[in-house]
């Protein structure tokens, strides 16, 4: 488990996303960020307040609301030397930039036979619960995920999104991070000193023995908070973050299920055809023979994020439906 | 000549200052390249018919003069991106045509290992970032790279090849907007050949094609397509001017394909008659060139056809190697996915 030894620091979701840019904007000339309201304003979200002051308005560079343009401009420069970071708002814009995406930066690399490359982080927001409605609260990672060529980073606390963040920028190929965009806020022990998180490692966030929940990005807090509810029952409750969607630790995910035998995949993106639907086949794959129970999806429910905040909080898991289910796979009901 | 409406013919033309020693070489080496165009789509063209080519291939016959005149004015390390009808660009930019064949037969031995194929050759040693299946779709990819070439001061500029098709796609008008307002050093080279596919530009585009560069500031030229003399005057000139500094450009050329939309296009009676073929043929690129040669005294025609012969055999020869290359290896399938 690897609880970060912060000493003591405590800094937000926020602030170590700007961190880790503005780290690798130091430490590498060819780093940019690009997107609408990235400069002055420090993104919608506020959360690169300040950046554009060091680097200047020719690395922090305010865009057009062309998601289309800035992404495919981004493939371009990643092609030929720079290594862009490019912010989508919301992840709901992710419909704009798909082509960009999955027609180009995914297959440069394969479709050149290896002999270009696109570097490049693509980072975007996910999350519901904002009162933000239809078009502003999906959690798309499924796409990208979805496609051959594309890492998707889809980080639970600053620590990690601080050390991931760090690595995507560093990597050769074209990387998707979600951010969460209620975990903004949320606050976490981040050491002084550089360090980085390689892509593809899961991190085991609460050790357990009775079931593992297997939660990704806003759902690790859910899920941490249903294991201290688990607790009072007597359910110890094992919680696995893979921390990327690709690549994958499958070994993680199903030596845990292996530990516990039981096992609910909690994941904000749509339930239908989802990231739970391809991390339950890989844990019923991988510990068949140990499983006491059917790997259990929880994703978000299956319709347009409604406005009202009554009928918003049914769509996506809580702390309370991921308790249920998981005394349900206990047996304890 | 049809002349397609929308379209002004403007009086661009080479001064008629006699041609020195180096101009002769140059008009030379852009004949050759034409030629080498010509003879290796006519390739194709038979490869494909005899079935031993996989897959499909749009031929660039007949727009020969923008592909060379263009990248003749350019230098080995500046960017293209091309198209699906992309094999002018390529072998214009300096590919050589044995490995490009390899590589239109899906073998080991092609630009990209076979993985490509007609529709995606990349050939970055000669700065071509590749052709681009998705019409359009390589707009952002050339402001990108210009956008680089400025940002570490190199000096180099990007020509973004693309077809009057591509005048449809929002994803240009995004490029072209941002291009401008930061002056990255990009020429939008519209390849206008009066067809998106199957269907006739009138029908699809509404205003004059030039008008929408005009609209953000750019620097917008339209040009006689066919007379490579006419295209490399103006591609130098906006060359020089987007290395400068000083942003930037749209030319727009007119031409014609003189195939169907691929090789497989051949009744194509519904959309355009036979008799407009016919008339954009008159004004072949390679004889127009010639014929100035020639007529100006720059050289014989015995060393045209030396020229001719020799690419032919050159082009034959490549066929020939790439017909008898292996394909990949299986263990291919799963390589170069991930950097």
């Amino acid at each position: 488990m690897s609880t970060p030894n912060g000493n003591g620091r405590v800094i937000t979701m926020g602030q170590a996303i700007k961190e880790a840019l503005a780290e690798e904007l130091r430490r590498d000339p060819t780093v940019y960020v690009m997107g609408e309201d990235v400069a002055e304003a420090g993104t919608a979200f506020k959360v690169l307040k300040g950046l554009v002051d060091e680097f200047g308005p020719e690395r922090v560079i305010d865009s057009p609301i062309s998601e289309p343009g800035i992404t495919g401009l981004g493939v371009g420069a990643a092609m030929t030397g720079m290594r862009p970071v490019v912010d989508i708002m919301f992840g709901d814009f992710s419909t704009l930039i798909m082509d960009q995406m999955v027609n180009q930066a995914a297959k440069i690399h394969y479709m050149s036979g290896g002999k270009l490359k696109v570097p490049m982080v693509l980072r975007t927001t996910m999350g519901a619960t904002r009162r933000s409605a239809a078009q502003h609260s999906q959690s798309l990672h499924a796409w990208f995920s979805h496609v051959p060529g594309i890492k998707v980073v889809i980080p639970s606390t600053p620590y990690d999104a601080k050390g991931l963040l760090k690595s995507a920028i560093r990597d050769e190929n074209p990387v998707v991070f979600f951010e969460d965009k209620m975990m903004y806020q949320l606050k976490g022990e981040v050491p002084e000193e550089e360090y980085i998180i390689p892509l593809g490692v899961a991190d085991v966030k609460r050790e357990g023995s009775d079931i593992t929940i297997v939660a990704t990005s806003s759902m690790v807090q859910v899920s941490l908070a249903a294991a201290d509810k688990l607790a009072e029952i007597g359910i110890s409750a094992e919680i696995v973050d893979p921390r990327c969607t690709f690549p994958l630790d499958k070994d993680a995910l199903i030596n845990s299920a292996k530990k516990t035998s039981r096992v609910i995949v909690v994941d904000e993106g749509y339930e239908r055809y989802g990231v739970t639907a391809e991390l339950a086949s890989v844990i019923a794959d991988g510990a068949f023979y140990c499983l006491d129970a059917p790997v259990k999806r929880m994703g978000a429910m299956d319709v347009p994020i409604p406005f009202s905040p009554v009928l918003e909080d049914l769509t996506v898991p809580t702390p309370d439906t991921v308790f249920e289910m998981a005394k349900t796979l206990c047996g304890a009901a | 000549m049809a002349k397609a409406k929308g379209t002004k013919a403007k009086s661009t033309k080479p001064a008629g200052k006699p041609a020195g020693k180096e101009d002769v070489e140059d008009l030379l080496q852009m004949y050759e390249q034409m030629v080498r165009i010509r003879e290796f789509e006519d390739k194709v063209n038979e490869l494909y018919t005899s079935a031993k080519m996989p897959g499909l291939a749009h031929l660039y016959i007949g727009e020969e003069a923008i592909a060379v005149g263009v990248c003749e004015a350019l230098n080995s390390d500046d960017y293209i991106t091309s198209t699906h009808r992309g094999h002018g660009h390529c072998i214009a930019k300096g590919a050589a045509v044995d490995i490009m064949f390899a590589e239109l037969l899906g073998k080991a031995a092609g630009y990209c290992g076979g993985k490509g194929g007609s529709m995606h050759i990349a050939d970055q040693a000669n700065g071509n970032l590749g052709a681009n299946a998705i019409v359009g779709g390589s707009a952002g990819i050339a402001a990108g790279a210009a956008f680089s070439a400025k940002r570490l001061g190199t000096g180099q500029v990007a020509v973004c090849f693309f077809g009057e098709g591509a005048l449809g796609q929002g994803l240009l008008y995004e490029t072209m907007n941002m291009a401008q307002l930061w002056k990255l050093p990009v020429i939008f080279v519209c390849e206008n050949n009066m067809y998106n596919e199957y269907t006739h530009y009138n029908e699809t585009a509404a205003g004059t094609l030039t008008g929408r560069a005009e609209a953000f500031g750019i620097y917008t030229e339209e040009i006689d397509g066919q007379d490579i003399r006419v295209v490399n005057e103006v591609a130098k000139r906006l060359v020089e001017r987007a290395r400068k500094g000083e942003g930037p450009a749209f030319l727009v050329c007119n031409t014609y394909r003189y195939h169907g939309h691929h090789v497989g296009d051949i009744d194509r009676a519904y959309y355009r008659p036979k008799e407009e073929e016919l008339e954009w043929q008159q004004r072949d690129p390679i004889t127009i060139l010639a014929d100035w040669i020639i007529g100006q005294k720059l050289s014989d025609q015995s060393v045209l056809d030396h020229i001719q012969a020799d690419v032919k055999s050159e082009v034959a020869r490549g066929a020939e190697f790439a017909l008898n290359a292996p394909y990949p290896d299986p263990s291919e399938v799963d390589t170069n996915v991930y950097a």
